[in-house]
């Protein structure tokens, strides 16, 4: 049989007449539309679903469980938030707690978070395809302009979309924001929060404008050539430059730079000198050092190679090998003289004091750190050159340089990088395409994307990269578009001054790189926005006499500034007038003179029903609590009304004290007062303080 | 005719090819383990165990193990290997013992709230596997906050040890106080005990007062906070007969 014959019998076969035609197409059709469920059948989704029901049919409270369960797609849609999120289609046990002990997903309940699935949805903080109805398009999108869900240990850097102020419960992302300014990132890289600030840096690099009066060119070249050499806490990053261009930049930086006018004391000078080579004199300047509290702020390698002492101002272990004389002994003298700005407070040293200290940190030396530097007095060329690679590295966005315009917007803006879309992204080799896996790798080691990349080599840990990153992810699209009642902004920044006299006081000894007033400054020391109300004046003044410390266990330390009465006296009327609690009016409860029934009553209160002694020493011979201040002398230092109000609500006077709050009956706390109040401190000792 | 026949047979042979390429590329590139050039008899933990860390991230500390022979004696080239659960991260997860017979290892914890417990092993060399288990402990969001909390209201007192950041008052109680980790005691104390006790004091438990109450300064969830943090740190665990393992 020829082939067109055997078409035709078949032809004849299924539409031979209408019977068979509307039989057969009949079935066709029911087999079309049979796809559709058959489809869902099918599905990823109705396959978990149906893997749900099993699993919880075993389970005790299985009535309960499916009572909750339902079937079909499930979807969170919450418009203003651009949500539409299906997860809950698969994942559908997040809400039921009695399946914590179950590992497998899709059917893990989610762990306690402060905020609700229904409220939230997914996406916000997971990423990934919450329209998605399929495992794979769900969680791993390859499409370029869709995202895949975030690892869990980037998860923090969604909190930040809304939240610009830190949380207790996000380490990651609270550091990671912290070393953006700490490492300078935000000098070249403009980063704005949605509201529209723009984050600044916190590492506060010093200017070059008179760098050769403060150290020398060949300890630039060695700095330039590796910053951690010279400290490993320094947070300058390596430009990873060849000899010739640390050369040719160092070249440039010294012949720029403009004296500054010095005060050199050649007694200061002379001292210096005498106490730098001699041990008796090193280890009398060192018990100066130690009482001047340099080390709240500044470190020094111990022979152990551990750092000891604060990371506020720089590392001091090689500062004898960077320092010129001339310029240390007039920095110890009055640091604002060279840098106005700086955090640094101006002691009032003695000449003969200046020259001690300038002595002890010159012999802090490092004999290889410089053994190799041999530099030539440098050609117009090479200084030319050098001009050209500080323009062309943007060192200007950090220093002030002389003959050098700080760069605008040198490097790209971060503000939207967390959104940026992978398919915009030059991947070095080896690196996994997705953003975080990008920022990642960038930070870790910049110049891998390319030789003539400027971005320069920090020496972070894998934890500190992780951090970074967290923090990067968080400047996105979302953030800036989220409405705003669902954000929480960053703290406004204070630009709170002082006034009159006592202002310049303030700042001279920059009293806020400790202490925070009226939400301005650190947070080293405590606040003292309220201290007016909080102390009384004799003790005041006797505290700017001689700091001894209040706090038993603090290792760091109010240093001495040396002030003179009328300094002191300035201070105190200012702190006593202006820094006042409307919460707490200071006289309104004497400070002596209580009822020796009612004093009797707190020391009971004291030591049996509020347990305080496990914080508190008053009794120096049985007490030894060592959290709180040591009250041996409180009721000559606080006022009583603010014994009493700390006693009602410590928190209130003072956010974020570690004294919890006892809900006090009035009749306690002004029982507790007596007794504090009773407390002035034995007279023997008074006598000696005065 | 032929011709395409012989066409289409080459066509599908130069695609299924590929195809078999392509899908095995990924398996050729797990490496090869190391050969050992020395075999030990016992492997033993050097430190890294029992850490805390949020999920997802990296210990704090490497993992250390050492390999030692019979006698004791620390064995350089043996080959050891370490498994995790699934979502550990292990770099690396073998290799062999260098000249102080120790391995080093970083870990990333998965994303699972809970004990993570990775086991290390290494051949000896009549070829049997010795093995050694490991513990740590993945932090969620909810113990990292009550961690946190710890930290800033408890530990002085909760904790003997001292920081350069944070000298221990325990040795300063009259009455001393259990740390967190001590589960003999603490396990058997209810959830509702512990909120009573950490919101109203000592004495609602008729304990001293040193313990101060807490429940006028924390919230309800941060006090929730708190002792999800306690149960998860306890030693030994808390909870659920048996220890349920982080896995997928
Ligand atoms: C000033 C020291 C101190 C601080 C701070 C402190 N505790 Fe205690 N805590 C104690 C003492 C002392 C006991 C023991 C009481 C007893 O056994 O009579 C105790 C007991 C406990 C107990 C009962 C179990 C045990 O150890 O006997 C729990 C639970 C507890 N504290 C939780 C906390 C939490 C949570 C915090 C932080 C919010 C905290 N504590 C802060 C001193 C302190």
């Amino acid at each position: 049989m020829r082939l067109p014959d055997r078409l035709e019998k078949l032809r004849q076969l299924f539409f031979g007449d209408i019977v068979r035609t509307f039989g057969w197409t009949s079935l066709l059709l029911l087999l079309l539309l049979a796809v559709a469920p058959a489809k869902h059948f099918f599905a990823d989704w109705h396959r978990y679903q149906r893997g749900y029901e099993r699993l919880i049919s075993k389970r005790s409270d299985a009535v309960t469980l499916r009572r909750h369960f339902e079937p079909g797609i499930q979807q969170i849609w919450l418009p203003e938030m651009g949500v539409v999120d299906r997860c809950t289609t698969c994942h559908s046990a997040l809400k039921e707690t009695t399946l914590k002990d179950v590992t497998t997903q899709p059917y893990r309940p989610h762990p306690v978070i402060p905020h609700k699935p229904e409220e939230m949805g997914c996406s916000i903080c997971h990423r990934g395809q919450g329209a998605a109805t399929s495992v794979e398009e769900a969680h791993k999108s390859t499409l370029a302009w869709e995202e895949p869900l975030l690892p869990a240990k980037y998860l923090e850097s969604s909190c930040g979309q809304c939240h610009q102020q830190d949380l207790k419960g996000t380490p990651q992302l609270n550091l990671g924001r912290q070393m953006l300014s700490q490492y300078g990132c935000v000098h070249c890289h403009t980063i704005k929060r949605p509201d529209g600030s723009v984050i600044t840096g916190t590492d506060d690099p010093p200017s070059l404008a008179h760098i050769a009066d403060k150290t020398t060119r060949e300890w630039i070249y060695a700095w330039l050539k590796d910053p951690q050499a010279y400290s490993t806490t320094a947070t300058m990053p390596n430009f990873r430059l060849s000899d010739d261009d640390a050369r040719d930049i160092s070249a440039f930086l010294t012949s720029s730079s403009t004296p500054a006018s010095l005060k050199v004391v050649q007694a200061s000078l002379d001292e210096a000198k005498k106490v730098k080579d001699n041990a008796a004199l090193q280890t009398k300047a060192a018990s100066l050092y130690g009482e001047s509290f340099c080390a709240s702020c500044h470190a020094v390698q111990n022979a152990a190679g551990n750092l000891v002492g604060g990371n506020v101002g720089p590392e001091l272990t090689k500062i004898g090998s960077k320092a010129k004389p001339e310029w240390l002994q007039a920095w110890v003298r009055n640091p604002h003289d060279y840098d106005p700005p700086t955090g640094m407070p101006h002691y009032r040293f003695t000449d003969q004091e200046v020259g001690e200290l300038t002595g002890f940190l010159l012999a802090k030396t490092d004999a290889d750190l410089l053994a190799n530097v041999h530099l030539e007095a440098p050609t117009p060329d090479q200084i030319a050159h050098g001009k050209r690679l500080v323009n062309d590295y943007g060192c200007a966005s950090c220093h002030e340089i002389n003959g050098i315009k700080r760069p605008e917007n040198f490097a790209p803006e971060l503000t939207k990088i967390g959104s940026k879309p992978v398919n915009q992204l030059a991947f070095a080799p080896g690196v996994p395409h997705t953003l975080y896996d990008y920022i990642g790798a960038k930070v870790k080691q910049p110049r891998a994307f390319g030789p003539s990349l400027k971005m320069p080599q920090y020496t972070f840990n894998a934890a500190q990269i992780d951090a970074l990153v967290n923090a990067l992810l968080s400047h996105d699209e979302r953030a800036l578009t989220m409405p705003a009642a669902k954000t929480v902004p960053a703290l406004p920044v204070s630009h709170y001054e002082p006034a009159g006299k006592a202002g310049q006081l303030i700042n001279d000894l920059n009293c806020f790189e400790c202490h925070t007033i009226n939400g301005r400054g650190g947070d080293m020391a405590p606040d003292l926005t309220w201290e007016g109300s909080s102390v009384q004046r004799e003790w005041l003044v006797q505290f700017f006499r001689n700091p001894n410390t209040l706090r038993p266990a603090l290792i760091r330390r109010m240093p001495k500034f040396n002030l003179t009465d009328a300094e002191i006296n300035t201070l105190t009327d200012y702190i006593m007038t202006v820094y006042q609690s409307p919460k707490i009016d200071r006289d309104s409860m004497p400070l002596a003179g209580y009822a020796p029934g009612q004093v009797e009553l707190g020391k009971q209160l004291y030591y049996s029903k509020y347990g305080c002694q496990a914080c508190h020493i008053i009794d120096t011979k049985q007490d030894k609590g060592y959290i709180g201040p040591t009250l041996t002398h409180v009721g000559s230092r606080l006022t009583a009304a603010w014994i009493y109000g700390w006693m009602k609500d410590p928190s209130m006077l003072r956010p974020g004290t570690q004294e919890p709050k006892r809900n006090m009956s009035d009749e306690d706390a002004r029982a507790l007062t007596a007794f504090l109040m009773s407390q002035k401190g034995s007279e023997k000792q008074e006598a000696k303080k005065r | 005719m032929r011709r395409t026949a012989c066409m289409v047979i080459v066509l599908v042979t130069v695609l299924v090819t590929g195809l078999l390429v392509g899908c095995s590329r990924p398996s050729a590139t797990s490496a090869a383990l190391p050969k050992p050039t020395a075999y030990g008899a016992a492997i033993v933990e050097s430190s890294g165990g029992k850490q805390t860390a949020e999920v997802g991230t990296l210990l704090t500390q490497p993992v250390v193990v050492q390999v030692n022979d019979q006698q004791g004696n620390a064995v350089t080239g043996a080959l050891v290997v370490i498994r995790g659960p699934n979502g550990t991260y292990l770099d690396p997860a073998a290799g062999l013992t260098d000249s102080s017979g120790q391995f080093t290892t970083n870990v990333s914890l998965g994303t699972i709230t809970g004990r993570y417990q990775l086991v290390a092993s290494t051949t000896t060399k009549t070829g049997k596997s010795v093995e050694l288990k490991i513990e740590e402990i993945g932090l969620g969001y909810q113990e990292m906050l009550g961690s946190a909390l710890n930290d800033q209201y408890c530990a002085r007192c909760h904790n003997q040890e001292s920081t350069p950041q944070r000298v221990s008052n325990y040795d300063n109680l009259e009455v001393k106080p259990h740390p967190f980790t001590e589960g003999d005691t603490l396990n058997k104390l209810s959830d509702a005990d512990l909120t009573a006790i950490i919101s109203h004091g000592g004495p609602a438990l008729n304990k001293s007062p040193l313990m101060a109450p807490y429940g006028y300064t924390l919230s309800k969830s941060e006090i929730q906070a708190l002792i999800a943090y306690i149960r998860m740190v306890s030693d030994p665990p808390y909870g659920a007969p048996g220890i349920v393992y982080a896995q997928k």
